[in-house]
């Protein structure tokens, strides 16, 4: 089986303070396990070489060559660095010790906000649709739920049974509704735009029902898909949404970066959601995707249920890359 | 769905007409990373080279590439990649499909629905996802375009009953092959993956010798965590081949390379696109030949 990355700190530590005082090829040697643990958790190869050439940076200076404890002081420092490049956002304020609830979604006043989903296909993205609704619903926002998806079969009929799911089952002051034009689905291959206007259909439908939060469902698709892509363009420039998420599946591998920088050079992202967290990935995928395109993640999808959707904690992902959540809060209470 | 370009550019651009070294073997070993192999394989499959290297039995790049190769190849024979069908006489030959979320089994199983009534067998689906919005519309509407007919239950219902139900409806109507959809679900969830096995030990139970073939399918972008998804799935239902989908995007597909050292479990198709069509027999050369080829521009 595996080492997970926390075996191997501690075995590179047990190396490191077994030493009054550590020298820099110690600490080498350290990073040369990290970098190794890091690949293993599906961090993109030429991220983890530049995240180790940070943190070497940052170790070989007096701090830690000079620490009483060395290797906790390492540990402190990969892990600092790992929330930084994650995008610095911490569940717990370090310093008061309150829990922080930053925004993640931005509200444009008049409505309708517009979110469009993208991803690769299988990604999560209609889930998800129904999970941002049902955590809408519950800040008492009224939704539409757009089916924009004509290609995979029986994509409108999955969102419209999850609008109905949502309406059912989730509490709240807020309301979700569907809009979908199934009787494109036949049209879609032979017309270009189709998914275009039924798009621009429904902003139309929003604005007049004047809800607070359109979303958009669309097709799941390659990057290396011309065709596809330029589809989602041309709804961009059609419906202009004022956030567009790419959803990324938490337990792609050493890919995650290639996909998402195409997305991001060609739709200009506002966020990330990686989904299916609840399996057992030490989720590199999300260390890399944020380091590359620079864009927040804003959620994490941790289940298969309308409610399992959590907003996304640096901190939290960066124990788990490491596999070490207790070694870092050891750490930090020393 | 396009098929991949079978270049032969990266890996001969690598080690072709190169003399071996120590940074060459590193390019080697980051391009195997790099395509989903997993850093310990990677590094076994660098310090083998390196070893025939030293050992004089592997002189130069174009060496290592031949030796790359043949490893590779070798870890899947002819003889295991095509599907098992039940002996003459007792069938039908029933087809267990089962995978993580959105790995493409449903869209996998029209693939390979296609290619048996394309060889002029007779088919019936069983929708025994029963979980997840609209996933039996989903089998119904491939179902309708390949001409096959679906047996289903209650939404929310006993997947293993639809798959008794199925089991006994393919023998009523002596059909030739019983494909089963099963809902998506991760290998961490202990209760569903007891739910599958279930399925299989209803379907044992009425057909002698079901299930002949059980497909996991595996995403090609997926990561190291591959490895434990097979691991647990072969606990839970002994499966006996993979269905590697999507290897028509980007990702090299290398973690079935991981699994195969891990497991002893075959590939026997690859899908390459969102129709029936878009799937071909599992060939180790062309895939070990693309899994390092440049990267496709984007
Ligand atoms: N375990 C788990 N499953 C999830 C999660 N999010 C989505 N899924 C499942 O993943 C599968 C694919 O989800 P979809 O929402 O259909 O994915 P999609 O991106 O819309 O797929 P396409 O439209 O075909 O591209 C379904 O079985 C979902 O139930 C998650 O966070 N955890
Ligand atoms: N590009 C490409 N897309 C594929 C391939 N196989 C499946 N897909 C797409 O992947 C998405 C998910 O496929 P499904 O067949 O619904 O996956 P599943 O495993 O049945 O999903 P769940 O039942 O929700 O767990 C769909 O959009 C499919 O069209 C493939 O080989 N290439
Ligand atoms: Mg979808
Ligand atoms: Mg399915």
């Amino acid at each position: 089986m595996f080492n997970n990355l926390s075996d191997k700190f501690e075995g590179a530590l047990r190396k490191l303070s077994g030493k009054g005082k550590i020298s820099e090829s110690n600490v080498r040697e350290a990073m040369e396990e990290v970098r190794e643990a890091l690949l293993e958790a599906d961090v993109h190869y030429e991220v983890a070489e530049s995240f180790c050439g940070n943190v070497l940076n940052k170790a070989v200076g007096a701090e830690v060559l000079d620490a009483v404890e060395p290797g906790q002081q390492m540990i402190k420092i990969v892990n600092d660095e790992l929330i930084e490049l994650l995008g610095g956002e911490r569940s717990v304020d370090p310093e008061t010790g309150q829990i922080i609830a930053p925004e993640h979604i931005m509200y444009v006043e008049p409505g309708p906000t517009v979110l469009m989903m993208s991803g690769l296909q299988g990604s999560g993205k209609t889930t998800t649709c129904g999970k941002l609704a049902g955590y809408l619903k519950k800040k008492g926002k009224s939704v539409m739920l757009c089916a924009a998806d004509l290609q995979r079969p029986a994509a409108v009929t999955q969102l419209q049974v999850l609008t109905e799911q949502v309406e059912a089952e989730v509490e709240g002051t807020g309301s979700v509704q569907f809009y979908g034009e199934p009787d494109k689905v036949a049209a879609y291959g032979e017309a270009v735009g189709v998914a275009v206007d039924v798009c621009r259909n429904a902003l139309k439908a929003a604005k007049r029902e004047k809800v607070d939060v359109l979303i958009l469902d669309t097709a799941g698709r390659l990057h290396i898909d011309e065709d596809l892509m330029g589809e989602l363009r041309r709804v961009n420039a059609a419906v202009m949404p004022h956030q567009i998420f790419l959803v990324i599946d938490a337990m792609t591998g050493q890919d995650a970066v290639n996909s998402a920088k195409a997305f991001n050079d060609q739709l200009e992202l506002d966020g990330v959601i990686l989904t299916k967290f609840d399996s057992d990935t030490r989720g590199g995928a999300a260390l890399s995707v944020k380091s590359v395109t620079g864009k927040p993640i804003r959620f994490i999808g941790v289940g298969e249920k309308l409610d399992n959707l959590e907003e996304f904690h640096a901190d939290r992902i960066a124990s788990r890359i490491l596999g070490m959540g207790d070694i870092v809060s050891l750490v930090e209470k020393a | 769905g396009k098929t991949r370009e079978g270049s032969a550019g990266a890996l001969r651009t690598i080690l072709s007409g190169k003399q071996l070294s120590k940074e060459l073997l590193r390019d080697l070993e980051r391009a195997m990373i790099q395509a989903d192999i997993g850093i310990k394989t990677a590094i076994e499959i660098r310090k083998d080279i390196e070893a025939g290297w030293e050992r004089g039995e592997i002189a130069d790049g174009d060496a290592a590439l031949d030796f790359l190769k043949a490893q590779l190849t070798a870890y899947y024979p002819e003889w295991d990649r095509t599907l098992n069908f039940a002996p003459e006489g007792e069938g039908p030959t029933v087809i267990l499909v089962a995978g993580i979320n959105g790995a493409g089994k449903t869209t996998s199983i029209a693939k390979i629905c296609k290619s048996l009534r394309d060889d002029g067998k007779s088919v019936l689906l069983a929708a025994c996802d029963t979980f997840r919005a609209a996933a039996v519309e989903q089998l119904e509407v491939w179902s309708g375009r390949l001409g096959v007919e679906v047996v289903k239950g209650q939404q929310g219902g006993d997947p293993a009953a639809v798959a008794f139900d199925a089991a006994a409806a393919a023998k009523a109507r002596g059909v030739d092959v019983l494909i089963i959809d099963t809902a998506g679900r991760l290998h961490t969830q202990s209760h569903l993956m007891d739910q599958l096995s279930k399925i299989r030990r209803v379907v044992e139970k009425q057909i002698p010798g079901a299930p002949h073939e059980v497909i996991l399918v595996i995403d090609a972008t997926t990561g190291q965590n591959g490895v434990n998804q097979a691991k647990v799935f072969a606990d839970s239902i002994d499966v006996t081949g993979i269905f590697l989908s999507k290897l028509d995007g980007s990702a090299r597909g290398g973690i079935v390379i991981a699994i195969r050292e891990a497991l002893n479990i075959p590939v026997k198709f690859v899908g390459v696109g969102e129709t029936p069509a878009d799937v071909e027999p599992f060939d180790p050369a062309s895939f070990i030949e693309a899994m390092f080829a440049e990267p496709a521009a984007s």
